[in-house]
């Protein structure tokens, strides 16, 4: 069970950074939705599948029985689905928002903030700066 | 002894004190010069041997230690008592200069940390006061900030300093080490044991060169001359008299631990050579008197350096000796060039003629200081040239023929400065050229006199300053007095010789110069030209790595980033011992199955799908198989929590596709998609296979069955999930809501500011 | 904005059936499947399947409150619920304390603040998206 949860989660990771690398943000946050997917296995598996009942105490019992799935992991994947959830949810807020200035849903064309002749790197800029008086 | 503290820490504490004072009365700047004063008379009162430590930063064994011996005595007279002399003419220099506060506070900061630098008995104590004066000198070089020159000469004097600053760090680190200690007294008391330690060889090369770099010798020689840039008081002062002298210093104090070495030897004779020939020639093809006198301070050092080179009594006497001669005149020289400069509206060489009779007072100064330099017999500098032409007669080789031309170009520029501006016809200036007032000419004028003063009586400093210091250079007692005849007839002939020769090239200098100047290699192929070109090349290549790793393509980046983490991931795996599998579990039951074979079927529908929403609906099929791959694993709160978050995600993803142009496809080229395609697998194998190895570690059950004992006694629940989220881990959970209200907050400025969607 | 009769009539009950759920599950979370999250995102659906059905400034009506405010209501509420460990019985912040033999203590508003804090941040997130020209 643990090894199929494994190679599962491979093949989920390999899909999300295939979509991750898309040019063309829906299907980046698709990308993003399945990573998300994938890491919440990878701490379920790490958790181990000892056994199958849900963890809830008997009524009436004092402690959890033996044998039943482990409670910390679910604890910790249930707080990461929302979370991502908040992450996905704001990634797409985001690409709207880009679609809004930009006009483009290209990762690649998106160089606002590194034009590809920065100031900074002009050649001649910098040899006016070195330049002797 | 709480004096010797006080004279750099009290210094170092006027800083402040007088950028703020100064700022509210710039009259009051002459009396800035009682402070220098005063500590002068401190060091002259403090006895010999004199320490203080106190733990500064135990963990790393640094103490703020200090000590006064002979040679740090000669050093601390000097910064004080110049600086006396420097701080009085620059108040006066530059009286009204807005800046003039900024101007004196670095320069009192400089004086702090020349005097911390000298009088420290610990290495990285000294390491630091060192790497003060560095970062004062780039002030002061950087005063007329409105240059190009001046900002231009200012870095580069810091990138040379500071970078040797770095080797010596290494060294001193290294020597430390080597010793077991940092204290410089310890060090020293260890003899020459330490010249026999394996690490000697990597200590002298590393200190020599921070040595070199601040002492301006060949190659890294070419930052001193346009550090001229600065006001001449700071070339006086730093660039002449003392900061360029902490590397002489150094290499004095450490010079009875490592004399015994043959690398030592060479390496400061050779150096100090190499730069006295270069400074020499430099400095006659020169016009500029500032510059010239720059050289001809490039050349003093040089000498300096050699002279700490050879283990030899006499030696150390002549160092000591020629330092105190150097420092005097050639400080000396440095105001009268800035007087010059400042009446007569030009520094160039060839143009100033005929000032003496304008400017007496000045002349006489000039006079005075410039026969020192030249060595006249009566002068100190008579000493000092007697005492140097016996060493280096001592020393076979090279060193006679370079010394008799070095000498001569001594007089020359001695001539050049000191004396031509002030000769022939007078010459057609802008401004009125005639004596400066009082305040600048009281400090060339004592300089100078000095020369005479101490020439005329050796027995004044002889056994209270030449002596205890050259001892310390040596590392025991050199039994010589100054004043006593040196040498024999020989040196005498060499003596009239070089004065003879430097007399013939300073009446042909006229035309010698313009030779000098013709060959344009010196600059083409000099270390200036290839400082130059360093910088160009570093600028270039950070161009061209800022071009290639932040070339702006988010795909690269995080196509990068997938790499780099999982490759590395990966490698550390295979390192460990390869892959490894997970013990065997329970089997997967036929229901687990076909859902895993749901979200294959949907991840690879998700990828291969060109149109955007059947791919939607396929990463929507691989969120509801891991739902219920959740429910089958005994995981019913994540299940749920997993439906309604597929379902709210697809609602939102819908609504806003539908405001987008959701048939754009994905614009990747088939190449890209292959390449893509081949990192992904990549990544998952990787993935997977950290995982594997992840499940081959035994579990630890330990926090899972305490808290499956722990949920009813102490948190009243029965649903351990939910215990651990309100409960175990509440604090954990209280900040997960604070980040999904920072994300909708986040959003719904962003919608704010892009305008209502619709 | 779906326009069906059938939708628009039945999307009040729908939402207050989705309330009442989305608040039984939060309150037996504490022994049975539930809770904060699950509560918060089962009402957060309701209130979508309304703002669907008749858009969302009747949803913001039934909301009375921005849905931000909510959220802020709830992570106050979750953090004011550890207060009177760290007030009362000088013990860290967020040690639940339960009345003696009764299953009321502070995990109950700390969950309700987390069922807010959902809701209101699901739907600050999609209600400005269900507007005039949703698919």
């Amino acid at each position: 069970m643990e090894t199929l949860l494994a190679l599962l989660f491979g093949l989920l990771l390999a899909a999300a950074c295939y979509m991750l690398l898309a040019r063309s943000l829906p299907r980046v946050i698709l990308g993003l939705m399945l990573l998300g997917n994938a890491a919440n296995l990878s701490i379920i598996a790490a958790g181990r599948v000892a056994g199958t009942a849900p963890p809830l105490v008997e009524r009436g019992a004092q402690a959890l029985a033996a044998g039943g799935s482990n409670p910390l992991p679910q604890a910790l994947v249930l707080t990461a689905i929302v979370i991502s959830f908040a992450l996905t949810a704001f990634v797409m807020v985001l690409a709207w928002a880009t679609w809004r200035a930009e006009g483009t849903l290209d990762p690649e064309t998106l160089r606002r903030a590194e034009p590809p002749a920065l100031p900074s790197t002009d050649k001649e800029a910098a040899a006016e700066a070195e330049a002797r008086p | 002894m709480l004096a010797l503290p006080a004279i750099p820490l009290l210094a170092l504490a006027c800083v402040p004190l007088v950028g703020w004072g100064l700022r509210r009365a710039p009259v009051m700047a002459p009396w800035l010069a009682a402070l220098p004063a005063a500590l002068f008379l401190l060091v002259l009162t403090t006895p010999d041997g004199a320490m203080f430590s106190l733990h500064w930063i135990p963990t790393l064994g640094v103490e703020l230690a200090f000590r006064l011996d002979g040679l740090s005595r000669l050093f601390a007279l000097l910064i004080a008592g110049i600086g006396a002399g420097v701080f009085l003419y620059a108040a006066a220099y530059l009286e009204g200069h807005p800046l003039l506060h900024r101007f004196l506070a670095v320069l009192t900061l400089f004086m702090a940390a020349m005097l911390g630098a000298v009088l420290a008995d610990d290495l990285l104590l000294l390491f630091a006061f060192w790497e003060l004066t560095s970062l004062a000198s780039f002030m002061l070089i950087g005063f007329d900030a409105h240059r190009a020159e001046a900002r231009r000469a200012a870095q580069q004097g810091l990138m040379v300093t500071v970078a040797g600053g770095l080797a010596m760090l290494a060294g001193l680190l290294l020597l430390g080490d080597a010793a077991g200690t940092f204290r410089i007294s310890a060090i020293l008391a260890q003899g020459s044991t330490l010249a026999a330690h394996p690490a000697a060889p990597w200590i002298v090369v590393l200190i020599a060169i921070g040595c070199f770099a601040k002492s301006a010798q060949w190659p890294l020689h070419f930052w001193l001359p346009n550090a001229m840039a600065a006001p001449s008081p700071v070339s006086a002062y730093l660039h002449s008299a003392t900061m360029v002298k902490l590397g002489v210093y150094l290499l004095a104090r450490l010079n009875p631990a490592f004399e015994a070495l043959a690398l030592w030897q060479g390496l400061l004779i050779g150096v100090g050579t190499a730069t006295m020939l270069a400074g020499a020639v430099l400095a006659l093809r020169e016009r500029d008197l500032k510059r010239k006198l720059a050289w001809s301070t490039v050349v003093a050092l040089g000498t300096l350096v050699a002279l700490i080179g050879i283990e030899d009594p006499l030696a150390a006497t002549a160092a000591v000796v020629f330092l105190l001669v150097h420092a005097l005149y050639k400080a000396s020289l440095f105001l009268i060039a800035g007087i010059v400069d400042k009446k007569a509206g030009t520094r160039d060489a060839m143009q100033l003629r005929g000032l003496g009779r304008r400017m007496p007072i000045t002349a006489a100064a000039a006079l005075l200081a410039g026969l020192s330099m030249a060595g006249a017999p009566g002068f100190i500098g008579a000493f000092a040239k007697d005492l140097l032409f016996t060493v280096q007669l001592g020393v076979p080789r090279l060193l006679p023929a370079v010394a008799l031309l070095v000498n001569a170009a001594m007089v020359v520029v001695a001539g050049v400065v000191a004396a031509r501006p002030f000769m022939g016809k007078p010459m057609e200036t802008g401004g009125v050229a005639k004596d400066p007032a009082v305040a600048l000419l009281v400090a060339p004028i004592v300089l100078a006199t000095l020369g005479l003063v101490f020439g005329m009586a050796p027995h004044l400093i002889s056994a209270a300053i030449i002596e205890p210091a050259a001892g310390a250079i040596l590392g025991r007692p050199t039994g010589i007095a100054l004043g006593e005849k040196q040498g024999g007839t020989v040196v005498m002939t060499m003596s009239f010789a070089a004065l003879g020769l430097g007399l013939l090239m300073f009446l042909g200098w006229r035309r010698l110069q313009p030779t000098l100047a013709g060959q344009t290699w010196l600059d083409t192929y000099g270390p200036d030209a290839g400082y130059g070109r360093a910088m160009r090349a570093v600028s270039a290549v950070a161009v061209a790595l800022t071009r290639r790793v932040q070339g702006g393509s988010l795909r690269g980046y995080l196509a990068a980033n997938l790499a780099l983490v999982f490759a590395g991931a990966a490698l550390v795996l295979v390192a460990r011992g390869g892959l490894a599998l997970p013990l065997p579990g329970p089997w997967a039951g036929p229901a687990q199955l076909a859902l895993a074979a749901v979200i294959l079927a949907g991840a690879l529908a998700a990828c291969r799908l060109r149109a955007l929403f059947g791919q939607v609906m396929a990463a929507a099929l691989v969120g509801f198989g891991v739902g219920i791959l959740f429910l089958t694993l005994g995981a019913a709160d994540l299940a749920f929590t997993q439906f309604t978050v597929e379902i709210l995600a697809i609602v939102l993803l819908v609504a806003i596709l539908a405001r987008l142009p959701f048939h754009a496809p994905d614009a990747r080229r088939a190449p890209e998609r292959r390449r893509d395609a081949l990192l992904a697998a990549g990544v998952g194998a990787a993935g997977t296979a950290i995982l594997l190895a992840v499940l081959s570690v035994p579990f630890d059950p330990f926090i899972t069955e305490w808290m499956g004992k722990a949920a009813v006694p102490e948190a009243k629940g029965r649903n351990v999930v939910n215990v651990i989220i309100v409960d175990f881990r509440a604090l954990d959970t209280l900040g997960e809501i604070a980040v999904l209200l920072i994300a909708a907050l986040a959003a719904t400025v962003l919608l704010r500011r892009t305008g209502k969607p619709g | 904005m779906l326009d069906s009769l059938i939708l628009r009539a039945s999307a009040r009950y729908v939402l207050w059936a989705c309330v009442a759920l989305s608040v039984f599950v939060l309150l037996r979370g504490h022994n049975e499947p539930g809770g904060g999250f699950i509560g918060g995102l089962i009402g957060a659906l309701g209130f979508v399947f309304h703002a669907l059905a008749r858009g969302p400034p009747a949803t913001r009506r039934v909301l009375r409150l921005d849905p931000l405010a909510w959220g802020g209501i709830g992570l106050l509420l979750a953090a004011g619920s550890g207060l009177p460990a760290l007030l009362l019985h000088a013990e860290p912040l967020l040690t639940h304390q339960w009345m003696e033999g009764l299953p009321i203590g502070t995990a109950i508003p700390f969950d309700i603040g987390v069922y807010l804090v959902v809701l209101g941040f699901a739907l600050a997130f999609v209600l400005p998206f269900l507007g005039e020209d949703a698919a």
